[in-house]
Order: C-alpha cells, then structure tokens, then sequence
C-alpha cells in the first residue's frame, strides 16, 4: 500500500511537485549567484566559472538533479492539469475566481508552460551552444606589447597562446577547446570557452539584442508570479503550515519570488544597456 | 387492546439491570439472519442502525436527506445532560431522574426516565471514545455548562454545535458499519408505508426520492427514528424536510399515538420578520445562562420601542422589567423552557413586545459583559487602570468566546449587533414530547415495530429539559433498544429472510402508489406550501402557546376542513417517477393535516395544564399551570379508526413510587 | 427588489441542461437567499410550471443540505455562511444572479440544482470514524485528558457539514479540505491517532477514486467554506499521509 501510494496517489504528486519545485529554487539560487558574475566579476572569472560547472563532478551530479527535476516538475504539472480538467467536465457559466484566490495560484500550469519554453530558448541560446557549437569561441584578451595589440587566447593553465598562431595553423584547436601543435599533433594547452562573449553578444546583438532583452525580462515576470505562489505552496503540500512559522514562509517566499527574478533581468538590462 | 408498559418489577435502581439479566439474548450467527430496518438516522436512528450493525443483525437504515448526516438532530445547539458528577456538584442518577420527570411535570413514566438517567453517562464515554470534541477545561478534562430546569451543571457541550458533534459520531460509526456492509444506508429515500404480515412489522414501502421508484423492503423488525412532528406548525426550528410521515404511517396501520398535544415552545428563538418566513431558528438555550430577558416596564415605552421612536439602550435598568427574575427569583432566567416560553407571551399579549409585530423581547447580555469585563480586568491586572470602553472590550471577548457563533448567526439574520444591542427573542415550536405510543421495550402497539428517540413519547413527559433529547435519542439508539430488540427477535431466529413478494407488501404497495397517483393527477390550484402555511397559522393561534377549549374545538373543525380542500385543492406539478419535491411535500403535509386534528382533540380532553401544554382555564391565580393529578396523570394514547376524530383514547396510568407529585415550582 | 435569475434548468441526471432566465420581484432584503427561491417556486407551480429544484433542510447553516453556486461564488458573497443563511440584503434592486448547481464530476447533477454528493460519504466510509464498538463499555470519559488547545482543534475541524463548498470553489474541484477536516479531527485527538495512518491512506485512496481533483493550494475552499475550515488542516493531512506512506 504505502509503496503505491506514494507513487500514485494525488498527495504523492504534490510531494514531488513540492520536492522538485523547491530543489528547482536552490538552482535558481545558485544559478544566479554564478550569473551575477556577468555584472560583478570580468570575463575570465566568469569563464572558469563556467569550466568549473561543467567539469566538477558533483556539480554535474547537481545538473542532472537538476534536468531530472525540470522533466518531473513539468510532467507531473501536466498530469495534475489534466486530472484536474476531468475532475469538472462542465464548467460553471459565471465564475468569480478572483474573489477567492490570487490569479497566480490559479494559472500555475500556464505559467509554467511559459517557463518552460523559456528554459527551452534559454537553453538553445547559451547551454547548446556551450556544450556543442564547434564554433564556440575561445575567449581571447589583447594585450599591448611595446605598443602594439596582439590577440591572445587565454588558457587554463593561466597562459596565453597567440591568436596568430592559430590563424597560421601552427596550432590547431581539437574538441572545440584543445591547442594541439599542427606539426607534433601534441596537445599544448587548454582554452577557455568564452560563454561570456556569447551572452553579451546576445545581448547586445544590434538587431535583436533589444527583444532579447525585453523577452528574458518578460520571463521573469512570469517566473516571479509562478514563484509567488510556488514557494509558500510547496510548504503546505509538504505539510508545513504552522501559525508560527507561516508568517516567516510567507514573507521569505514572498521575497525569494521577487529578488530572485528581479536580480535575474538586471543581468540582461545591464549588458544591454549599460555594459560596453 | 389494553395498553401494557410491560415495566419490571422490582426497586427502581435495579429495573434495568435486572431486565437485561433476564432478557432473552440472539447468539451472534443467529444475528446475521436477522434483517432489521432503521427509519431515520439522526441520533436515535443513527446510534440504533450502528449498534445493531455492530452487534451482527443485517440493517437496511432509510433517510430522506442525501446523507445520513445531515439528520436534524445536528441542529442542536446546547448539550447533552449525563449525571456524571465531575463537577462535584450533587448530581447523581436519582437527581436527573428527579429534575426530568418533575421538569416534564410529572406525565412521564418513571421507569424509562430512571433508565435513561442511568445510562446517560455511558453516552458519554462512548462519544469521547467515537471521537466526538466536547469542550474541554484547561486541565484537559471535561467542561460542563448548567442549564434550563436544572440546580447542578451536567450538560457537556461542544460550543453551540453538540448536536452535530454527537451525530457525526454516530454517523461516523455508522460509516464503519457501512464500510463492512452491515449497514445499507438508503439515502433520499422515504418510508411511506409499514408492512405487517400476521400480526408483526416485517417491512416498510419506501419510495426513492431520487427516481421516484416505489420499493419493497422486508425484516424481522421496523425501527423509526424518524423524529418529531413540529412542522404540523410550519414555523418552527425544525428542518424543513422534519416530517411525521413515517411516526404517521405506523400509528394509521395500528401504533397508538401518545399525548400529541405536547409541545415545546422554545423561548429562545429568533423572532418571526414577515409572511415569507420558511422557517424559525433557534438560539441554544445557553444563552440563557448569561443573558438577561426583560420587556419596558411601561406600555408607553414599549409602544415608542416598537415604533422605532427609542431604542432599548436608552432605557435605564429602572425603566426594564426583567420580569423572569421578578417572578421567579430562584431559577430567574434560567426556568423551564415551557415557563420561559409562556411568560414572554404573557408580556408580549400585555402589550409589551418590542418588535415590529409586536412579538418579542430582548435578551440582554450588558450585564454579562460588564461582569466578565470585571473578572478578565482583574485577571490581568488592569482592574485599577482600565476604563468603561475597556472592560467592556474585555467583557466582549469573553462572551464572543462563549457564544460567538450564536451572535454572529443572530446579526446575519437580523443585522443588527448583539455585542451593542440587546437581542430580540420569541419562542417558537421546537420539540415535540409527544409520539409513538412505547412500552418499556420501545416497542409500540404494533408487535415487531420500534419507536425510538423524539419520534416515541416515553421520557418527557409534558416538557422536555433543555440538553435532554441528545441524551434519550442516544440512550435509546446506543443503549437501549439493542436489548430490548434482541429479546423480541430471539424466536425469530430460524425464520429465514422475509419474502416480499406476498399479498401484504403488495397491498401496501398499492396503497402507497394510490395516494401518490392522487397527488399527481389532482388538478388543484394551490401549492402545497399554501396548505401548509394555513394548517400552521391554526395550530399557532388555537392550538399553540395557550390553549383553550372553544379555540381547540374551532380548530378542529378548521383542520378537518383544511384536510378536505388540500386533498381537493392541492396542484402537484411534476410526475411521479422522477426527482419531485413537491410530491414528497404533499404526502407528508397530508399526514400533518391528520395529526393536527388528532393534536388538537388531545389538548381538548385533557383538562389541565401541564408543561408544554398549557389551558387558560387550569391555570393558578399567579398564571402558572394548573394540574389535575387525579383525573389526568396518565398517557394519553390514541388509536386511528379511520378519521382523526374517531380516534379512541386508550389511557395508560402513570404510576409515581419514587417522586412525590407536587406542583412545579421555579420561584 | 426586482431580479433577473439565470438558473441552472436540468431535467435528470441524463439530460442535458441549460441556464433558464426568471425575472422575479418583490424581493425583500430581510428574505433569505432559498426563501426568494421559494417564492420564485410558488408563482412558477402557481402558473402550471415545474419548480426549481434545490438541496436544502435545516435552513439555519448546520445540516449542509444546501448548496448553490451563485454569482461564481458557493454559499453566495457573503462569507461564513451557507445558501440559507444568505440574505437578499447582500443584493442589489436589478441585479442579475446565476444560480449554478456545485460543478465536479464527483457530483453530478439529479436535477437542477441538486447534486449527488455521496462521494463524500464513500470517502467516510473508507475510514471516517475510530474503530470502537458501541457498547458504551469505553473507559471514562475523563481518563485521558487532552489538551483544551488540540480538543480545540479538533473540533473546529470538526465543524466540517460537509456541504462540498470547498469543491465547487476549487477550480481543480478538488475535495482535499473537506478530507482533511475529518482526517485533522482524529489526528488531533488520542482516541483517533492508534488508526490515524490507515485512515488517511483510505481516505485519500476513496478521495482519489471519486474523480476529485488536486490541491493546488489556491486557497479558494478556505474563503468560501461556511465553516472557516483552514488550510492548515490540509497541510495537516499531507504531513499524516507522507508519515504514513513512508512507514
């Protein structure tokens, strides 16, 4: 019995959706913590931050959670959507909703298909090019020796390889990241795959950079009213709902649906519109 | 037939115990081939139906509400009296006992009324262990509250809601029976007529409201439960669907009917705003215990309250006549309720009444506010510094507390705030002592067919104590009729099920389809409703509150006319083999149009005044009732011959070896 | 006061309905809500007409018999009370009223504007009570104190009619808080905690098996239930349930 129920039940699929929802919270958190660096670090700290969340292990053991959670929270979403559409087959001719409940809490499932696509564009734009574009730009600094600017590629090592170098093919770059020595075929170095470059390029694209923008601000407007609700709901469906401690739920929730979203879209306003 | 109430011998104490040592009892594979039917599920039928269950029989329980729940026994508000002494006040067995019978003014029969007493307080170790909230003290224990006609605080409560509290527990362990299928609850469902095959009830023709079938259903034995007859009134508290159908159907196939003419007039009830009134509701009795009744000392006042010229607040206390504590100054405001009831008709009649209609009178709780204002002062340190407008806060909190939910349904239905301005009250029909003629077995006239709870005559007697019909329902559904019923079933044994397929349950079916083929082709031109409302307005005018022998004999006549147009009269739209409210109404308001008529040839031939009934030509110079012990101290129990007015009166002798008859009273 | 009902017209639970308008007039604000449909009723039986059929009883907000959905709101805008306790003061001269039957699929119609609600009863059957016999041989009632704060509680739950407002406001017509009510009542109580874990698997499995929908925490049962049964009595039972599926 219990076994089942837990897999089956209507309470069950509160837990995960629960579960995975706030799980999903801590990687907004921590997502934006690693973003933030797009306005407060420069583009080496936030590049290795970005090697580093792909290569550590634990990490990666984190984003699998993470993808597993996002597939989950949106399957049992549309299950319990649908349930929830066959447990009233004929609606009431006038309806008055908004005298009872908040918009959000009634439109968690449009919300969260938004978010969804979201995520989905977002993904394409930076994560797929990321991990797969054989194109991905190596992030490159120019320094100024005895007065004349030469391009060079950052690598992992803290070293720089000359840019020339490659435009001569006396170094070739192998899986998209590797400095292997054409003649020798020896790997020399590793290079820094320059997601930064692709964010603010995105950004600040002359002919979309401005949707862009707007778009992801938009997003987060959705994000912040799916949170509104989201945050405190997965406490009650947990089973947290204490008069002491509603209040401290309540205000946090409240705060972590609208700091979080709100310091997200600052990110793309400030490359858009502030950052050179 | 005479009229046995088959009570034990032996002292009083020991009737019960000695009854059920002696019983015959139904082993319990025998049970399982024993059906019975349970008519009603409120506290009586609901208890009765679970403990039968339980105990092995087969029960096929029958409510006309869509769930056994929403039984009208879960509109009692106050409590329920149990002679458990944890106050430590001097209550006993002996002393509830004595304030029920001397409350029901000495017309009920001692022996059922001393078993009730004894069983009352395993009504409630049994509801503490179903699960029912009664209200607790601070150190967890149980609360008690003190009520109308009582010296000693007896009465648990949960807040203003016990009685739902008590029938969701018996609901609940009826749900458990149902679960295991040993109760078939047949919802929206109503008796319409008794089944007798030799001599015994052996089942019931009951028609499904739902789809308008007309079924068969057999057993070995036929409970009803099914209530009191206070709609006869229209206005009253009970529910609109409270009817006598079933109570109505078993005295016409031969139950004899006791003392119908004993009413309870509730004082506390909201009182009546115009002609489209349905219904009248009740505001516990408990509010007694802290408010204050009083009407204007002057007619001159009174006159200016009723035409909104002054308001009740701008009488000062020596302009108030707070006429229950003047004339009884020992119970005060807390007397019986059928006391309570006449002296506000009494001021009321006099011209003092402060309503529009001139029918009703303030319940005041200033004085209550003001003294636990006081007492929460004190409590919290504030008595030196705190103001008027705070101890009045305070005051209120404690009496929102108290009777919150009360006072907030009062303003819904009044709009007007009774923190700040007194309430407005007038008694109204409430509770019916008299019904089913029962022997000691609840068992009535006809063999094999019970009558349990409000829907049986046998604890009252002519005036019920507030907290006491929670108290026989239970008694009766828990722990009583599950022996008694035992003991008439255990020859039955080898019987086997009761076909139904047999020329009485035809007969019956017949019967039934009939009248309701009646109904639906009887082109008539006015409701039922309207009926209805006629039949109410006499038995309040002449048959209500104070009655008297050339207003009883009018309405008698009236009614009996009445009866003739509706049958005549009376449109049903709708068919018969569907969902038809209408149709359930009229059979029912056809059988209120009898009992009125046999109600009101009750209080004409009973020449005193006693309880619920009350003449205005037996009463003491002061106005209280008058009895006549010598002609009067015996069940009236009626058998139908046909026609209300060609009922014959059977009397059954109460006889008092325990309490010593002395007129009532309060003062 | 004059009128314009819209009201919910459904011959049977076969066929099909449609929202049938009635001008009415006369209406006084003193009136409850299910009198001014009793008028309404008369003058249609008066005029040859099928009344309106509806739940209702007690008329006084205890037995839960009635229901309605009116204006998209159950019980009416009023709060804290049920159809009958609804007063015609709460509208206005000229307003237009829809009056709905309660929409689930665990509800469906009989006619009109009354519903079947014995799901709510399958739901108790599966567990709604504390298995003790009716004998009356427990032990006294006074032997185990419990504490005024959870006795409280219970009975607050407790005060539950089980009207099914909660699943008409619900928009997943979801039956969780009145489930919870009678779940939250035992738990609370020592008498119902030996059982409380295969109460509440039962309970939620029959809840389930209705055709209720989910929580969604909208917190819409809450505002419209007549009996101001909280939220927390839902959180109460997903705590109760999680314990007892991991167990």
């Amino acid at each position: 019995m219990a076994k089942s129920a837990l897999l089956k039940s209507s309470l069950a699929k509160k837990y995960w959706m629960a579960l995975t929802g706030l799980f999903l919270c801590l990687f907004l958190a921590g997502h934006l913590a690693g973003n933030l660096q797009l306005i407060f670090g420069d583009a080496l700290q936030f590049n290795q931050y970005a090697v580093f969340m792909t290569t550590n292990p634990a990490v990666k053991l984190l984003s699998y959670v993470t993808y597993i959670s996002i597939v989950f929270h949106a399957i049992d979403g549309i299950l319990l959507t649908i349930q929830n559409r066959k447990a009233r087959p004929i609606g009431y001719a006038k309806e008055n909703p908004s005298a009872n409940s908040h918009w959000a809490s009634r439109n968690m499932a449009i919300l969260g298909s938004l978010i969804l696509i979201f995520i989905i564009t977002h993904m394409v734009n930076f994560w797929a090019v990321m991990h797969f574009d054989e194109n991905m730009p190596l992030q490159t600094t120019t320094i100024d020796i005895a007065g004349q600017k030469q391009e060079f590629y950052l690598t992992t090592d803290g070293g720089y390889l000359p840019k020339i170098q490659v435009e001569q093919k006396a170094v070739l770059i192998k899986n998209r990241t590797e400095f292997f020595d054409a003649a020798a075929n020896v790997k020399l170095k590793d290079g820094y795959k320059d997601l930064h470059k692709i964010t603010f390029d995105y950004f600040q694209d002359a002919k979309y950079g401005l949707i862009a923008t707007i778009m992801y601000v938009l997003a987060m407007f959705v994000l912040a009213f799916h949170l509104l609700h989201g945050f405190a709901s997965a406490f009650q469906s947990l089973g947290v709902n204490h008069p002491k401690y509603n209040g401290f739920i309540r205000v946090f929730g409240k705060g972590f649906a609208i700091l979080v979203p709100l310091l997200f879209a600052t990110i793309p306003v400030y490359i858009h519109f502030f950052a050179k | 037939m005479s009229l046995d109430s088959k009570i034990p011998n032996g002292p009083i104490a020991d009737k019960w115990t000695d009854y059920k040592d002696h019983i015959n009892l139904v082993n319990p594979a025998n049970k399982r081939n024993l059906d019975i039917i349970v008519v009603g599920t409120g506290l009586a039928g609901g208890s009765a139906a679970a403990t039968l269950a339980e105990l092995g029989y087969n029960v096929k329980a029958f409510c006309f509400q869509d769930s056994p729940r929403r039984a009208h026994s879960i509109a009692a508000q106050g409590g329920i009296n149990a002679a458990k002494n944890y106050q430590g006040d001097g209550d006993s067995t002996f002393r509830l006992f004595y304030d029920t019978v001397k409350g029901g003014d000495y017309r009920s029969r001692e022996a059922n009324v001393y078993r009730l007493a004894e069983v009352s307080t395993n009504i409630i170790d049994q509801c503490v262990a179903q699960g029912v909230p009664l209200a607790r003290e601070y150190g967890g224990l149980l609360d008690n509250r003190s009520f109308g006609g009582a010296l000693v605080s007896r009465t648990f409560y949960a807040k203003g809601q016990t009685g739902q509290q008590l029938l969701l527990g018996a609901y609940s362990a009826m749900n458990r029976q149902i679960g295991r299928g040993k109760i078939k609850m047949y919802n929206r469902h109503e008796m319409l007529d008794l089944v007798i095959v030799n001599g015994k009830a052996r089942g019931i023709i009951a028609r499904n409201l739902v789809t308008g079938e007309i079924e068969r259903h057999s057993a070995h034995a036929v409970v009803v439960g099914s209530g009191g007859y206070g709609n006869v009134f229209f206005l009253s508290t009970n529910a609109m669907g409270s009817n006598a159908t079933a109570a109505w159907k078993i005295h016409k196939r031969g139950a004899y009917f006791a003392n119908p003419c004993y009413t309870q007039i509730h004082p506390t009830c909201i009182p009546v705003s115009g002609d489209h009134q349905s219904k009248l509701t009740l505001m516990s009795e408990s509010l007694r215990n802290d408010g204050r009744i009083w009407v204007p000392k002057t007619l001159e006042d009174a006159a200016a309250i009723r035409e909104g010229k002054k308001k009740p607040t701008d009488l000062s206390e020596a302009e108030r006549d707070y006429y229950l504590e003047r004339r009884y100054p020992a119970f005060g405001n807390l007397v019986p309720r059928d006391v309570a009831s006449r002296a506000a008709k009494e001021r009321c009649d006099a011209g003092f009444g402060v309503n529009k209609t001139g029918q009703a009178v303030y319940l005041d709780f200033a004085t209550a506010i003001q003294r636990y204002g006081n007492e929460q002062a004190y409590i919290k340190g504030l008595h030196e510094t705190a103001d008027a407008a705070k101890i009045i806060e305070l005051g209120t909190e404690v009496v929102a507390n108290k009777y919150g939910n009360l006072f907030q349904m009062y303003e819904k239905i009044i709009d007007e705030n009774p923190y700040k301005t007194p309430m407005m009250i007038y008694p109204a029909v409430h509770y019916t002592m008299g019904g089913t003629w029962v022997d000691y077995n609840l068992m009535t006239t006809i063999p094999g067919c019970f009558s349990i709870g409000e829907s049986n005559f046998s604890d009252h007697g002519a005036n019920r104590l507030g907290a006491s019909a929670l108290m026989q329902g239970l008694a009766d559904g828990y722990f009583v009729l599950p022996y008694t019923i035992g003991n008439y079933l255990a020859p039955d044994i080898k019987l086997g099920k009761i076909p139904t397929d047999t020329p009485e349950f035809e007969a019956a079916e017949n019967n039934v389809r009939q009248q309701l083929e009646k109904f639906i082709n009887n082109n008539g031109s006015h409701s039922v409703d309207y009926f209805h409302k006629k039949l109410g307005k006499i038995m309040w005018d002449k048959v209500g509150m104070a009655r008297n022998a050339q207003g009883l004999t009018e309405a008698i006549s009236e009614i009996a006319a009445l009866r003739e147009e509706f049958h005549r009269e009376v449109r049903v739209p709708g068919t018969m083999d569907s969902f038809n409210e209408e149709l359930a109404k009229a059979m029912r308001v056809a059988d209120f149009l009898e009992l009125g008529e046999l109600f009101a040839t009750d209080a004409l031939h009973r020449n005193e005044s006693c309880g619920g009934h009350f003449r205005e030509e037996y009463q003491t110079p002061e106005g209280e009732a008058l009895r006549d012990d010598e002609n009067f101290a015996y069940v009236a129990a009626w058998e139908y011959k046909g026609k209300p007015s060609e009922a014959v009166l059977h009397k059954e002798e109460l006889v008092f070896d325990n309490i010593k008859l002395v007129q009532r009273s309060y003062k | 006061m004059k009128l314009t009902l819209k009201i919910w017209r459904q011959k049977n639970a076969k066929s099909e309905g449609k929202i049938v308008e009635y001008p009415i007039d006369g209406i006084d604000g003193d009136m409850s809500f299910l009198e001014m449909l009793d008028i309404l009723n008369d003058g249609l039986i008066n005029k040859g007409d099928e009344p309106v059929a509806f739940d209702h009883d007690c008329r006084e907000g205890i037995c839960g018999m009635c229901s309605l959905f009116i204006n998209g709101e159950a019980h009416g805008p009023d709060r804290g009370v049920t159809t009958c306790q609804l007063h015609m003061r709460m509208f206005k001269d000229g307003d237009t009223i829809f009056i709905e039957p309660f929409r689930a699929k665990a509800f469906p119609v009989i006619r009109d504007l009354v519903v079947d609600r014995s799901s709510f009863d399958r739901i108790q059957h599966a567990g709604g009570f504390i298995s003790v016999g009716t004998s009356g041989n427990t032990q006294d009632a006074n032997a185990i104190p419990i504490p005024k704060h959870d006795a409280d509680t219970a009975f607050d739950v407790a005060s539950c009619i089980g009207c099914g407002a909660c699943v008409a406001s619900c928009k997943n017509a979801s039956a969780m808080l009145f489930v919870s009510a009678k779940v939250s009542q035992f738990a609370l109580l020592p008498q119902g905690k030996v059982e409380a874990h295969d109460r509440v698997l039962n309970m939620v499995r029959q809840m389930d098996e209705e055709g209720f929908g989910n929580c969604t925490n909208t917190g819409a049962c809450e505002v419209e239930c007549p009996k101001g049964i909280s939220l927390e009595s839902i959180a109460r039972m997903n705590r109760e349930y999680l314990v007892a599926s991991v167990k």
